[in-house]
């Protein structure tokens, strides 16, 4: 299959080209830019005329919910909203049920998803037995069944010296360590972020000092260890200031946030609306500003969905009882285009961030459309707005704040290894 | 009916159409509030204590979490309204396991219920139940989590305006748990609400919210500090189950530092009145002397709770 893109907007952050540029795909991947090959002729030409052409997006954090949770969502279904959001490139964390931490779970997981021949998927292979924090997995086993890093997903992971000997281990094989920070006794019960807002509302409260303290043990286990760490889900001031200083002095870690936290904050729950129950939880304003400039500045380095389909049975409850999350597949390109639209940073540069960035903490070839690389597109409006509701997402998961509200950047096409997998009118 | 979601409990005429909070209530519908239960006040000391005000009415007393006081003065409050009231204790642990709040409430709406009368372990429950109930059913907050009791706070209003007649002159203490306390939040945002314009907490940190302040108190950690020329002292219930974790050492500890006696009383105004929304742990947050002395007004709180209830079920019935 040969695939002519034609007359769109080129804009490759890995390669620094934002310019109108043809795009031309033969046997999945690129073969040229620009100019044609001698002797192509395509089999099918999309007419990109007032797109985008990017990269298709790499998002770090995706909730498949199989195996275990398959009545909150199922592969297909979840799959099928990665690629309508231009999600190419997926790593989904090892917290189904159960977790992904046995080989044989990583295979058919791998196996089901790649006969759905749509979006890549990368699990991330539980740290410990069960996500339990005591017994280390076998991680070179789960790497060779396709893990491409370690977590506890949310789980905690409560004794240091399994965290300790786990980042040993680790660095042993070079594999990724990604920690989400927070001490899980001081977050004991909380729900929503020690401040006005949840005083306001009686919600208990997770105070910032569960993510700092956390975010310390991890910074200085890293640096004992030498293990490769990524720190997942970022939701402080705080913690922002801690990892720009460590990454200052040197510290090779990397880190992420959640495309709804550079957005929304505590006030946004108003009346306790469920669907900002979310895992970190919602900080002050200025919580969020310093996400939004940590991002900007690459002190985190990628965004990513958190995707977290609930159902509405799960969801539909008094807000300390909803469970956590947000569905965030198809939201994670117009949720980008608008940080990097308000911060004032060209599209190019906000597009890393979902795309080159991603990839490069994922430790993956993708994320760049050079020639030779793999056709993994993603074709969009940047200028469409649409209305997030329920119909709109593909997702079983319709969990999220962003619900009746106007999005920017629609999703025409996308590619996977030159392949169509997408395409809307 | 249209609801402003800005402001779930009143109608687009500015009425009130559930009460979930105190917070976001204009003045005027408290004033209307305190001022309908005052007539009430008359009804409950007649011989024949009823009126027909909620006559052939269904009020659902909707428990998801064990309460005798409450529960009991608000079906008498609906009584005295000839309203039909069935009460429902549901059982949390089985209510987990199956039916959701949702679904029993849809059932109980089919029953031609009027009214729900909702309380529940959980903050903001009754803004779901009221959220997804029919156009025409009120839902009252008889307590959430530590979200909200407006009920409590506004018989506490009645209870400090019966005794002190103008609010907007007055200093006032809040004492004890705060952290966990809806009764202290209702309390607070009454009292903004009518124009207090001093308001203190008084506790340890640990049972003091994070930014109180923001709610327009001032926090004071010294109880005698804090009592200093008050006009009126709010005592706290302090839950037995706080003494079990780290908060508090002990109920002694506690007592010596944050209950109220008599010479710490002694502090305050020599007219002051000491409420509390009951029930009392005596020698915990309050010693006896105080609790039964001639400050107290803590029997009178529990008949104006009453009053206040029925004034809240005839100004929501009739909206």
């Amino acid at each position: 299959m040969k695939i002519h893109i034609k007359g769109g907007r080129l804009i490759d952050p890995a390669n620094g080209i934002d310019a109108n540029r043809d795009v031309y795909i033969a046997a999945g991947r690129v073969v040229a830019i620009g100019e044609a090959p001698k002797g192509y002729s395509a089999n099918r030409t999309i007419d990109a005329s007032g797109l985008a052409v990017c990269p298709g997006l790499v998002d770090l954090a995706a909730r498949l919910r199989e195996p275990g949770f398959e009545y909150m969502a199922t592969l297909e279904s979840e799959m099928q909203a990665a690629v309508a959001g231009g999600v190419t490139s997926l790593a989904c964390p090892p917290d189904t049920d159960p977790p992904l931490d046995e080989p044989g779970l990583v295979e058919m997981l791998k196996f089901r998803a790649r006969s759905l021949n749509q979006a890549h998927v990368y699990p991330v292979g539980a740290l410990t037995a069960g996500l339990k924090g005591a017994r280390l997995t076998e991680m070179a086993e789960l790497r060779d069944a396709g893990c491409v890093a370690f977590s506890q997903g949310d789980a905690p992971m409560t004794d240091n010296q399994v965290a300790f000997l786990a980042m040993q281990y680790a660095a042993t094989f070079g594999f990724a360590v990604w920690l989400r920070p927070q001490d899980a006794m001081l977050a004991r019960n909380g729900v929503a972020h020690d401040g006005q807002v949840a005083t306001r509302l009686g919600l208990p409260a997770i105070p910032v000092c569960a993510e700092t303290v956390a975010l310390s043990s991890i910074l200085i286990l890293a640096r004992e260890t030498g293990a490769r760490v990524h720190l997942a889900r970022l939701s402080s001031a705080e913690a922002v200031k801690m990892v720009r200083q460590a990454k200052d002095l040197g510290l090779a870690v990397t880190s992420d946030v959640a495309a709804h936290h550079v957005h929304l904050s505590e006030m946004d729950i108003g009346y306790f609306d469920p669907n900002c129950h979310v895992t970190p939880p919602f900080r002050s304003l200025r919580d969020r500003d310093a996400l939004r400039q940590g991002l900007a500045d690459g002190t985190i380095d990628a965004l990513c969905s958190d995707h977290t389909p609930v159902d509405d049975d799960a969801k539909q409850l008094p807000f300390s009882e909803a469970e956590s999350g947000v569905t965030g597949l198809e939201l994670l390109l117009p949720l980008t285009l608008k940080w990097a639209e308000e911060t004032g940073l060209p599209l190019a540069h906000g597009l890393a961030r979902i795309t080159s960035d991603a990839a490069r903490v994922l430790g993956i070839d993708a994320g760049h459309l050079a020639v030779g690389a793999i056709a993994d597109v993603c074709i969009f409006d940047p200028a469409y707005y649409w209305r997030v509701d329920r119909a709109a997402l593909r997702s079983q998961g319709k969990n999220t704040p962003f619900l009746g509200l106007e999005v920017k950047g629609k999703v025409r096409w996308t590619l996977v290894e030159g392949q169509v997998v997408y395409e809307s009118r | 009916m249209w609801l402003d979601p800005s402001n779930p409990q009143l109608n687009k005429n500015g009425e009130l159409h559930h009460l979930l909070s105190i917070e976001g209530l204009p003045a005027n519908v408290l004033w209307q509030i305190l001022d309908t239960a005052r007539s009430f006040v008359g009804v409950t000391q007649r011989e024949v204590k009823k009126v027909p005000l909620l006559r052939g009415k269904a009020v659902f007393n909707l428990f998801f979490e064990p309460s005798t006081r409450t529960r009991t003065t608000f079906e008498i409050a609906a009584k005295r309204l000839s309203a039909d009231v069935i009460n429902l204790a549901i059982n949390v642990s089985s209510q987990t396991k199956g039916e959701s709040v949702l679904d029993t409430v849809a059932n109980l709406s089919a029953m031609q219920a009027d009214m729900f009368i909702v309380r529940h372990a959980a903050s903001g429950a009754p803004y779901l139940i009221a959220r997804h109930v029919a156009p025409e059913i009120h839902v009252i907050n008889a307590g959430d989590g530590r979200h909200a009791h407006p009920t409590q706070g506004l018989l506490d209003m009645f209870t400090i305006r019966h005794y002190k007649e103008n609010l907007s002159n007055l200093r006032v203490a809040i004492v004890g748990d705060i952290l966990h306390s809806r009764v202290a939040r209702s309390q607070i945002h009454a009292l903004t609400t009518l124009g207090c314009p001093e308001i203190r907490v008084i506790g340890p940190r640990t049972l003091m919210p994070s930014q109180v302040e923001s709610l327009g108190v001032h926090v004071y950690e010294d109880m005698r500090q804090g009592l200093k020329g008050v006009d009126v002292v709010m005592m706290l219930r302090l839950q037995s189950e706080r003494m079990q974790g780290a908060l508090l050492p002990s109920a002694q500890e506690f007592f010596k530092y944050y209950g109220l006696t008599e010479d710490k009383l002694a502090l305050a105004r020599p007219d002051a009145i000491v409420l509390h929304p009951g029930p009392m742990n005596r020698g915990v947050e309050i010693d006896s002397s105080v609790a039964d002395g001639a400050h107290s007004v803590i029997l009178p709180q529990v008949t104006f709770g009453i009053a206040i209830r029925m004034a809240v079920m005839s100004i929501l019935a009739g909206n």
